[in-house]
């Protein structure tokens, strides 16, 4: 026998996969670094908003001068862009991304990186995850999990298909079907409590991220400030009244009702579906979730449209509009619309109304608010006075500082350990370990859980966490998956070095201050190697407020 | 600006080389030495996440259509029985007063929480601090470089600061008696100081025209805050290395268990607010079996850690709390499971100097009014123990909406105060 002879074709495929481990190794450690200018279509998109974002302008400069306020000066373009890459990616933009984006000199070069970052898929699987917390939170069992997967990857769907607004929460409210065929249903299923849907949680969830109001608290009880009366409450959660789980999934029997036991006599009641306001948008359809559905959307419910603006506004700029003035109330927790009268509107309704009257076009409503001036401030501002200052953060006249979410930070270090951009293209060996170590700093960092627009500050075990944490001190020791040595090999002068690090990790450039500092400490350390120097650096520029804030 | 932060040594070098060592805080050891009522008051909190069922803990009706199969127990305290469940805590009631009627308004776990953890109830235009946090506030904390406010195991809202600030929330241990996390530098002192010394520069840059803002972020606080743990003794209160093995195991090898023995470590060092939660008692469905199974954790570190005070003459000086967001109806579901109940719920209080073997209002046996007897706010249960910590309840705070509020609305229980 000569069995112990390898046929040639088997050998040669031993030798193919090992040459391409250490292709792919290789790949991931020295990625090319193309200059090549992406080709951007030219987008008509962008000229498209121009005259609603002169309305908003309008109003803003206009609320400025009434209130006295002096606007800051408009961010640098590189700022602009790390704001983008943060709002739209949860990341920072790579050197590759600030390389193509320096060389590309078309005057709109803005509105042209917003069109291709929202085409990006970077975009659809981080806005997705946003929008996935609003609608079903954050589900941490196992089983859980998988619905809630199969829920984000649907929401990431139809953002890379740029969905109406408007039919995608239709779908979550009134869609049937299993759980894995129809995504859009684990809507409903997060709502179970007791494998049973739970109308009351269905109903304060419909509310709050729908509606952008609460009604939660009505539950028990007519609340004494807000509007809602107990019966408002009931009368909503009556529309879930008939869905039930089954073997097909989520279902609506016809005769069931939502029922509710009085506190006091102990009694049982039957209560049919009612609606607290906008009696005339109600529909007669077949199931009662496919009324409430057509009842939420219909499009003079402001309430519906002034929601959706408040939250994108506050993903994008990290802070809900309505946590400014005039309301200063967090993002689900809007007054009623007021009256439409000839005075100014506020700007959250004219965003509202262009929403609207663009068919509930997400990606417009995101071109729109990236595109006014408020998005494009500077956040220094030399105003003294810390009230004075405080009146000028409430009116958008000054870019707000805020603390990133979990995931851009954890982006944004693994973006800054990586000089190609980490997107679908990158090598799966990266994308995977991205996803393993998210997940882990995440949880370490504080989920901030549903409400992330909460305005928070730093605090220590986030500090120690990026100072003595595994995943920064990964991303920044000398190794062949990380950008340290290729920074210390291909950047040729100190200058050089000290520039692009600043590039990856904070999107600038050294002020003269920190260079000749760098550059003076570097030179009396003349022995020490190149690699360690990033590593330090990397660590420090980590660890410094410009990088774990929004600014 | 902060200065580079020192480490201790260097710290110890450089005031001793100068002579002004005198001008350090006490440091370390000395709130262990300190015994009874002189030493730094605190308070621990029990957090029974999820609603405990009071029918199954501390305020049995067996034998009623509400009681279910809960058998009650005799206790220390003649005529006083609680559930069957809590058998260690049964012989040491004498030690506690009960409280069997609080109310609440708010029945959703997390507006339950808000409130029973700060004594509001949520409201949209301000944030109010956790009890925890209003005491850490109050009560100097100079003699501490860990945090004055620890929660430790799997809370899903622990004590926050409120308008105090994050820098009043409560620090998080989730594995209690593990290594806390990321406590030591990834590299030698000498580099380290050369990091934080590039770390002041670049802060300082982005600072310019940004001075305001970058202070609320507390970024450069934090840091210089960590870096002080990083190099405490204190952080040994967090280890349980030094403990014997049958200490440990009368707390219960549970994450709780291990929870209480570490706050009772922790209070000894002088940390100022403790919260250790057990989760798992929204029993929607199988209430019986859950509730004792919770019950039967709770009994065995609460009586472990009441012992342990008493031993070490600290419980003069450190409240015990035990309570959680709302109760359960006292209707059984079809699924023998009960629901939120925030209509007379119970909690039990020890130590401090707080009187004991009270036994405060009461529940109704049939299940049919929704109201106890004497109804207690929780409000009230704070402003006594704030009362007792020596704080004044009805101190007044600018927040930072301009409107000034109470540390706590309520009004002192007398039961509860130790006789003037």
């Amino acid at each position: 026998m000569t069995g112990r002879q390898w046929h040639p074709v088997l050998k040669l495929s031993w030798l193919l996969v090992v040459v391409g481990l250490f292709w792919l190794v290789g790949r991931t450690a020295f990625p090319t670094l193309h200059n090549a200018n992406r080709t951007v279509e030219r987008n008509e998109s962008a000229q498209a908003v121009l005259p609603v974002v002169q309305v908003v302008d309008k109003a803003m400069r206009e609320l400025w001068e009434q209130e006295g306020l002096r606007p800051a000066a408009p961010a640098g373009e590189l700022t602009i862009l790390r704001r983008l890459s943060l709002a739209l990616h949860g990341t920072v933009p790579s050197l590759e991304e600030i390389r193509q984006f320096e060389a590309d000199t078309h005057p709109d070069r803005l509105p042209r990186w917003i069109e291709e970052m929202l085409r990006d898929s970077r975009f659809a699987d981080y806005f997705a995850e946003r929008l996935t917390r609003v609608f079903v939170g954050v589900q941490r069992e196992p089983f859980l999990i998988f619905r809630r997967d199969l829920f984000k990857s649907w929401m990431s769907d139809q953002l890379r298909r740029n969905r109406p607004y408007d039919q995608m929460v239709w779908e979550m409210i009134a869609q049937p079907g299993l759980w894995t065929g129809e995504p859009a249903t684990n809507f409903i299923t997060h709502g179970v409590i007791d494998k049973e849907p739970n109308p009351a949680k269905l109903t304060g969830r419909t509310v709050r991220a729908v509606l952008g109001q609460r009604i939660d608290c009505a539950e028990c009880h007519n609340h004494p400030f807000a509007n809602w009366k107990q019966r408002d409450f009931q009368g909503l959660a009556a529309f879930y009244g008939q869905v039930k789980l089954s073997p097909f999934g989520v279902e609506d029997d016809p005769k069931r009702r939502f029922r509710v036991t009085d506190r006091n006599t102990l009694e049982e009641q039957v209560i049919e579906p009612a609606v607290p306001f906008g009696e005339d948008w109600l529909t007669t359809r077949e199931t009662f979730r496919q009324s409430l559905a057509d009842w939420c959307i219909n499009s003079e419910n402001r309430r519906f449209s002034r929601a959706a603006v408040n939250r994108v506004w506050g993903l994008l700029f990290g802070k809900a509009w309505s946590e400014g003035a005039p309301y200063q109330v967090s993002v689900d927790d809007l007054p009623d619309p007021e009256e439409e009268t000839s005075a100014t509107p506020l700007v959250l309704d004219i965003l509202a109304e262009d929403f609207v009257a663009h068919g509930y076009d997400l990606r417009r409503l995101m071109r729109v608010i990236l595109s006014t001036e408020a998005f494009r401030m500077d956040s220094r501002a030399e105003i003294e006075d810390d009230q004075e200052l405080q009146r000028h953060l409430d009116h958008w006249a000054v870019f707000p500082l805020t603390r990133l979410r979990p995931e851009q930070v954890v982006g944004a270090m693994l973006q800054a350990a990586s000089i190609k951009t980490i997107d679908q293209n990158a090598a799966l060996i990266t994308r995977t370990v991205r996803l393993l170590r998210e997940a882990d700093f995440v949880r370490e960092y504080g989920d901030l859980g549903e409400n992330e627009l909460e305005e928070r500050s730093g605090t220590v075990p986030q500090a120690l966490l990026r100072m003595n944490g595994k995943l920064a001190a990964e991303a920044t020791e000398p190794n062949p998956f990380n950008a340290t040595p290729r920074l210390a090999i291909a950047s040729g002068s100190p200058e050089r070095l000290l520039e692009n690090c600043y590039l990856v990790t904070l999107t600038r450039r050294p002020l003269d201050e920190e260079r000749s500092y760098f550059l003076g400490l570097w030179q009396e350390t003349a022995t020490r190697p190149d690699s360690r120097r990033v590593q330090d650096l990397q660590w420090i520029l980590f660890n410094s407020p410009e990088f774990s804030w929004n600014h | 600006m902060n200065p580079i932060p020192l480490n201790r040594r260097q710290y110890l070098q450089w005031t001793c080389g100068t002579g002004i060592a005198f001008l350090l805080p006490t440091l370390s050891a000395r709130a262990a030495t300190l015994r009874g009522q002189e030493r730094p008051a605190s308070l621990i909190t029990l957090w029974m996440g999820g609603g405990p069922s009071q029918l199954e803990t501390w305020d049995p009706h067996p034998g009623t259509s509400i009681g279910g199969p809960t058998q009650a127990i005799d206790t220390r305290v003649s005529g006083l029985k609680i559930a069957a469940t809590l058998p260690l805590m049964a012989e040491r009631m004498d030690r506690v007063s009960l409280l069997r009627s609080l109310v609440s308004k708010e029945g959703d776990h997390e507006r339950g929480t808000y409130f029973v953890k700060t004594g509001y109830r949520p409201d949209p235009t301000v944030r109010h601090p956790a009890i925890g946090a209003v005491i850490t506030h109050q009560l100097s904390t100079a003699h501490l470089d860990i945090p004055a406010f620890v929660s430790l195991g799997y809370g899903e809202w622990p004590g926050r600061g409120g308008y105090l600030g994050d820098q009043y929330d409560a620090f998080r241990v989730v594995e209690a008696g593990q290594d806390v996390r990321n406590l030591r530098p990834r590299v030698g002192e000498e580099r380290q100081q050369r990091r934080l010394a590039g770390l002041d520069v670049v802060t300082r840059a982005f600072r310019q025209g940004r001075a305001a803002q970058a202070d609320k972020s507390l970024h450069e606080d934090t840091i210089t805050r960590a870096i002080h743990m990083m190099t405490s003794e204190q952080l040994k209160a967090f280890e349980l290395e030094d403990e014997p093995v049958e200490r440990r195991a009368r707390y219960g090898e549970t994450n709780f268990g291990r929870g209480c023995l570490v706050a009772r470590r922790l209070v000894e060092t002088g940390v100022r607010a403790v919260e250790v939660t057990l989760p798992g008692f929204d029993s929607h469905a199988n209430n019986f079996e859950t509730q004792s199974l919770r019950a039967a954790e709770l009994d065995v570190a609460f009586s472990s850690l009441l012992d342990d005070l008493v031993e070490r003459d600290l419980l003069e000086s450190t409240i015990v709390l035990c309570i959680g967001e709302f109760g359960r109806t006292p209707r059984i579901n079809p699924l023998d499971g009960r629901d939120h109940w925030p209509n007379g719920f119970s909690a039990v209080v020890a130590g401090g100097g707080l009187r004991t073997g009270q036994v405060l209002g009461e529940t109704d046996p049939s299940g049919e009014k929704t109201d106890p007897v004497r109804p207690i706010p929780v409000q009230d249960l704070y402003a006594t123990l704030l009362r007792q910590l020596n704080i004044d309840p009805s101190l007044e705070l600018i927040t930072p909406i301009g409107r000034p509020l109470a540390l706590c609305e309520g009004t002192p229980i007398p039961d509860l105060l130790p006789d003037a």
